[in-house]
Order: structure tokens, then sequence, then C-alpha cells
């Protein structure tokens, strides 16, 4: 690679600073007594505290996977703070309570907080470090049912819903993180959209982690009832720390009877620096529950940070004639791993499941794409299609895709494409050749090959995607 | 030998370029003016495409020494992508693919990235659709090509058309023709030599780079170039490529 691509793909990381705040932590590492306290200074519910003791003990029994095609030292699970917290802890009615410093570093993060939004129609859920600082148009939601809260609010306010669904689709042992978080889950956010209604804005929460040492283990669980529908949107950052944190949320989607949730992530944790130190250790579990007929679930990421993801938003399609997407980009630089990909899991009659995959790959960066599409005895008439194309730009990167294909029911139908290709100096020469910069040709390139999955975002984030890639590949070509 | 004495396009002097650490071109001189074709024929490795790309500024060569103007700019000071939007053009010998990119979306961001360089209007789509239907009747091409990907399973002989068809619609000073001819069936090198021939002014000048005389007798040179071991070592009339279809290469190649 030439000098210019050099210093293009070397582009500072712009939310790496740290806000100076007050806060709150509990002592570092993990126990039963680390847990009571968690709980505690949150006020809980005594079933809440049992959800977490049970799945601490079964998690002590678990062992960290080790077959994603990533590798990483070994984690100190008594390394971490459980527990941060901007001080005051107090909750906070509207935006003027917010400490200036926080709302400063919100501003500088572009985190859409002011009036102005409601024109945009966005609301927002802001959670920082663990702790949910802001939910704005609560107020205008609630008119019509829609419960937007953070996950501890919900917890106090409408413990029945909290309760019922909780755990209902990633049980609190289902695998080694889900149930980390499932025993340490600070906060996060919760939604519900009642029969009937459709969202009348999309609803956003916006995650950064602020405190070193902090791991961030939110929880976010979305019920779309009957008929009901909603378009989510998931940011995040963190600063720019040359230790590891660990991110381990877990997000719960259910959609009952002709329902619809359509869940979309720009996720650009700090993906640590060119040789590999600092970053975000990304392990996360989404799934989603398509429960009622005719339901649908849509998953749309762009992963473009953290040093390690490890992540495959999943649907079952358990409801006859439910559906069930997943829209991916992964972008991976420098020394970035990132195995991820979707589970489809067909139960129901006649369910249709959709994977569209591309994983970019620089530096000398690994990016996979692990899926499983499983159809069930039951499943009549299921299909599904899934696309994987890789994209290798420079020679030192790294793509694989492992799709396991599971079928038990004779009428299925089941199709997988894949596709390599390569971006190297004789592309962004050709390019130039014809009078096109390499910032333009990147975008282009990016643009081609994502077109696929942007066409599935929301405006606002399909523009902020292409800008985010096309920072994050500056100069990674030449 | 006519000279047309157009003004002076390109001028190359001396020119030493290495790749790696080897050097490749060890002083090249030509002289382009515009309304001439020149040809430049050779042995493969003798460092034609070395040239081509050297003076369209592809990174992995280094120039060590000479000089090069266009239009009495000095080329090297110059960007590749800057060279391009100056007027010289480059039809590659092995055209990439871009997978995702469609050929109408390139050829409208490179037109219209020319237009603001000559602070002219941009074209939308549907203008452009129309400037991009009237240009690929030069090279016979299905306007379905403009909606694949670029040269994206293409056959070779398609691809060289393709580079052709942005050569029209960029229509630049100075075109290099690195082997266009390569690969071609006799149809599609009439048609591509017809479609060169079509683009040619007295403003403007083509060099072709090739080792077969047979393009040549489509597209007639105003001045052969035998290119051997980085250097030009003899330069001729139309009639040095027959001589050299004819003899082969070792006699100028002994000569020099
Ligand atoms: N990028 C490169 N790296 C290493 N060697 C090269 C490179 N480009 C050209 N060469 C070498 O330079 C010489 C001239 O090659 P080239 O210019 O392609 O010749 P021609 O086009 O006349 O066939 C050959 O020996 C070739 O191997
Ligand atoms: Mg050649």
């Amino acid at each position: 690679m030439s000098s210019a691509i050099q210093n293009l793909v070397n582009q500072p990381y712009k939310h790496g600073f740290v806000t100076d705040i007050e806060t709150e932590t509990v002592p570092k590492g993990l126990s039963e007594d680390v847990i009571r306290l968690i709980s505690k200074k949150k006020n809980e519910p005594e079933w809440l505290l049992d959800f977490r003791l049970s799945a601490y003990r079964h998690w002590l029994t678990m062992e960290e996977p080790a077959w994603a095609s990533v590798s990483y030292p070994k984690i100190d699970f008594q390394d971490i703070i459980y527990f941060a917290q901007p001080k005051p802890k107090k909750q906070l009615a509207s935006m003027d309570e917010v400490d200036p410093e926080l709302k400063r570093t919100f501003e500088k993060l572009g985190v859409p907080l002011h009036e102005q939004k409601i024109m945009a129609g966005v609301a927002v859920d802001v959670i920082f470090d663990s702790v949910s600082v802001t939910t704005t148009y609560k107020a205008k939601l609630a008119e019509v049912g829609i419960i937007f809260c953070s996950f501890s609010e919900a917890v106090h306010q409408h413990p029945e819903l909290v309760k019922q669904y909780l755990g209902s689709v990633v049980p609190s042992g289902d695998n080694f993180y889900a149930a980390l978080n499932s025993a340490v889950f600070t906060d996060g956010s919760f939604c519900f959209i009642p029969k009937g209604t459709k969202c009348p804005m999309d609803l956003s929460t916006y995650f950064r982690i602020n405190t070193e040492g902090s791991g961030q283990f939110e929880r976010t669980l979305i019920i779309a009832e009957e008929g009901a529908s909603v378009c989510y949107l998931e940011g995040c950052t963190a600063p720019q720390f040359d230790t590891n944190q660990l991110h381990a949320a877990v997000v719960e989607l259910v959609a009952l009877d002709n329902a619809d949730i359509k869940y979309s992530t720009v996720q650009n944790w700090y993906a640590g620096d060119e040789n590999g130190k600092g970053g975000i250790f990304n392990f996360v579990t989404k799934r989603g529950l398509c429960k009622g007929i005719n339901s649908k679930i849509s998953w749309t990421q762009v992963e473009t940070g953290s040093a390690i993801t490890w992540k495959y938003p999943s649907c079952v399609l358990l409801g006859d004639n439910s559906i069930g997407e997943f829209y991916s980009v992964a972008l991976t630089n420098h020394l970035q791993q990132a195995d991820t990909g979707s589970k489809m899991i067909h139960i129901g009659k006649n369910t249709r499941s959709r994977i569209i995959s591309k994983g970019i790959s620089t530096g000398r960066s690994s990016n996979s794409y692990r899926g499983l599409v499983k159809i069930g005895s039951r499943a009549t008439g299921a299909r599904n299609y899934s696309q994987c194309d890789s994209m290798l730009i420079g020679d030192n990167c790294g793509a694989n895709t492992f799709p396991t294909i599971d079928v038990q029911n004779v009428t299925a139908q089941v199709e997988h494409e894949a596709s390599t290709s390569k971006i190297g100096e004789d592309q962004m020469f050709f390019f130039a050749q014809r009078g096109i910069g390499s910032e333009e040709a990147v975008s282009m390139i990016i643009n081609g090959f994502c077109k696929d999955v942007f066409v599935h975002l929301p405006m606002e984030f399909a523009v902020e995607a292409t800008k985010l890639l096309g920072l994050k590949l500056e100069g990674s070509v030449g | 030998m006519i000279n047309k004495g157009g003004k002076v396009l390109l001028e190359v002097k001396n020119l030493k370029a290495e790749v790696d650490g080897v050097e490749i071109l060890k002083g090249v001189d030509l002289t382009v003016r515009a309304g001439e074709v020149h040809a430049i024929m050779g042995v493969n490795g003798s460092g034609k495409s070395t040239f081509s790309k050297v003076l369209a500024g592809h990174p992995d060569y280094t120039v060590t020494g000479g000089t090069a103007t266009f239009e009495g700019k000095e080329l090297f000071s110059l960007a590749a992508e800057e060279r391009a939007r100056a007027g010289l053009f480059l039809a590659f010998q092995y055209p990439v693919e871009i997978p995702g990119v469609s050929n109408s979306a390139l050829l409208r961001l490179a037109y219209n990235t020319l237009q603001n360089e000559r602070g002219l209007e941009e074209l939308d789509p549907l203008e452009f659709e129309d400037l991009v239907h009237e240009k690929i009747k030069v090279v016979e091409m299905d306007p379905s090509f403009l909606d694949r990907s670029v040269n994206e399973g293409f056959s070779g002989g398609e691809k060289k058309r393709n580079e052709i068809l942005q050569m029209a619609i960029l229509e630049p000073k100075l075109a290099i023709l690195d082997e266009t001819d390569s690969g071609l069936d006799i149809d599609a090198l009439r048609i591509v030599a017809n479609g060169v021939n079509s683009l040619l002014t007295a403003d403007n000048a083509v060099v072709m780079v090739t080792h077969y005389q047979r393009l040549l007798n489509y597209i007639v040179p105003d001045y052969v170039h035998v290119m051997d071991a980085g250097r030009i070592v003899r330069t001729g009339g139309k009639e040095l490529a027959l001589e050299l279809e004819a003899r082969g290469y070792d006699w100028v190649r002994a000569a020099a």
C-alpha cells in the first residue's frame, strides 16, 4: 500500500474522548455480593434478583465459547467494573436536568437530543455507561399507549410485562455471554407497542461506554403486540482506552400476530489502534421471536467498530407465514476481528427468511460470516435465501464464510450464494485514471457493494453509515 | 514522415523509471503533437505497458530520471487523477473489474468530474443517458452493458470496447491505447478501430501500443516507434510496421 493510502486509512477515531464527570461505580469483580449490590442500588424486586442469581450460578458452570474465528487474550472477569453510573443518580425528568458535561458529550457525538428532533421524528433513549440518562418524547408516545423507557424504569413501572417477556427469547442460560448479561445487566431500553399501534416515530437508543475498565451490559426488550409495528435504531460509541472493554448485551424482540419489528444498528465502538491495542470486545446476543402468524422481524446492522465482534442477530420463526430478515455490513480494518452472521430457525409453516451479508476487510483484519439456517420438520413450505459477499481491500486481510444449513422438511427451499471480490491498487488506479479521486472511488465501491443492505436502513442511518464506512476506509486503498 | 505540425501535447525526454528497485525504462524520448497517431511496438516485456502506466501515474512505478510535459505542464508533478482530468487517457491492457459499480454510474461520475474541471455544467442522469446512448454507438455495444458492473463478466473483447466507450465519453486530448487490439476478433477489431478513428480530430492524438501490424491497417499511424529493453530504439513511418511484420524484431534490436 502506498503511503497516501496509509494516511487515509489511519483516520483517527473521532469519538475517543472521555467525559470528565463524576461517576459512581461498584468495586471491580463479580460475585453474588456484587450482583446483590447492583440489584439493591437499582432497588429491584426480589424476582429480578433471583433471575440474576440463577443466571450467575449457571454462568459459573459455563465455558467461554471457543468456536468463533477470533482470538484474544483471556478475559479476567474479576478485573471488570460491572456497574458505573454518572452522579447524581436521581431520575431525570427533562434534558434540562442533565449534567451539562454529559450534554456536551452527546453534542460532540451528534446525538439528537434536541427539540428539533421532534420534527425529525426520532425518540431517543441514551445509555451512558450502564445507566439510562434520558428518554425523549416519552409523553408523546404514551398518548398512543407506547411505552418507551429505560429498562430500570420498566422494571418498576411495568413489572408484569418485564416479568412475562424477560428471558423469553434469550433464556438466561442461553450462552456464556447471555448468562453473564442476565446476571449483571444494568440498564437498557424497553419498548412496548400495544395491539394495532403503528409507532408514529422511529425509536432510538444511543449507547456510550465512558468509564475505563467498565463493562457495558445492557438489556433491550421490544414487544410488538398483535398488528403493531415499530422501527428501532441503535447507535454506539466508546472512548479510546488502551485496555479492552467488554460489551455483552442482550436484545430480545417479540412479535405477536401480524406485528412487524425493524431493528437497525450502526455500531461504531472503539476498534483499538492500528496495532490492535485497546478496543471493545463486542459479544452480543440478539434474537427475535416471530411468535405470531404473519409476523416479521428484520435486523439491519452496520458493524464498523469493536476490536472483536461476536454477534449473530437471529430470528425464531414460530408463527406460520412469519418472516425473518438479516441485512448486514461488517467492516474490519487494522487488527479487528469480526465473526458475525445470523441464525434463521424455521418452525412454523410457510416461514420465509432472507440473509444478505456483506463483509469488507482491510488492513490485517479478519472478517467471518457464520450462519445457520435451520428448517424444522413442521416447517412445510419454508424458504430461505442467503447471500454472503466478501470484499477484500489490500493483501493482508482475510474473509471466511461458514454457512450451516440443516433441513428437516423436504418441501423447504434453501438457496445460498457467496462471492469474494478484491479491491487493490489496480482498481484504485483505474478510478484515478478516469479522473476520480480515491475518496469518491471508495465511496462508490462501498455504496455499490453495500446497496442491498443500505436500502433497508432508515435514510438518516444510511447517510451516516456511508460516511462512516468512507471514513474508516479512506486510504486503505490506493 | 509527415509532420502535421500541431502543437505539442506530450514531450518525454530521457525518461527512466523503476519498479521494486529494478530499472525498466532506461531513457525514453517521445514527442506527440496534436493531430498525430503514433504506434509503439516491441516484443513482450520491452516496457511498453510500463511506459504507458508511468505516464498515467501508476503508484507501482518510480520515476528516477528525465522529464515529461503535457501541454507544457510538468506531468510528474500531477497526481494520477489530475493527469486524467488534464486530458490524458489510458485504455488498459488488462481492464479491471469493479464489482457493484455500474458502468453507467462510473461513466457519469467520470464525465461530471471532468465537466467540473472544465467549468461546465454537470449532466443529470437523464441527460447523461442521452449522451451515453449516442456514444455507445461508436463501439457498437449493447446498452444493456451500461447497467452491468464495470467489466464484471465481460469477455476480453467486451472489456476492450468498454475502454473505448470511456474514451468516447471523456474525449481526451491524448489517448494511450495499450494493446487494445489483443484478444479482439477481426470484427471487433474493425469496430474498435472505426470507433477510435471517429474520435480523432486535429486537436487530439493517439498513441497505440501493439505488437501486431494488423491494427495499423485500420488506424494508420504517422509514426511507428520500436521499444526494446526500456528504450525507443527506432522510429519510422507506417512502413516500419510492415517491415517489422515481415522481418521480426531482431534486426532492429541488433542495430540498436
Ligand atoms: N509491477 C511490476 N512489478 C515487477 N516487474 C514489472 C512490473 N511491471 C512491469 N514489470 C517488468 O517490466 C518489464 C516490462 O514490462 P511491460 O512494461 O509490461 O512490457 P510490455 O508491455 O512491453 O510487454 C517486464 O520485465 C516486466 O516483468
Ligand atoms: Mg504490455
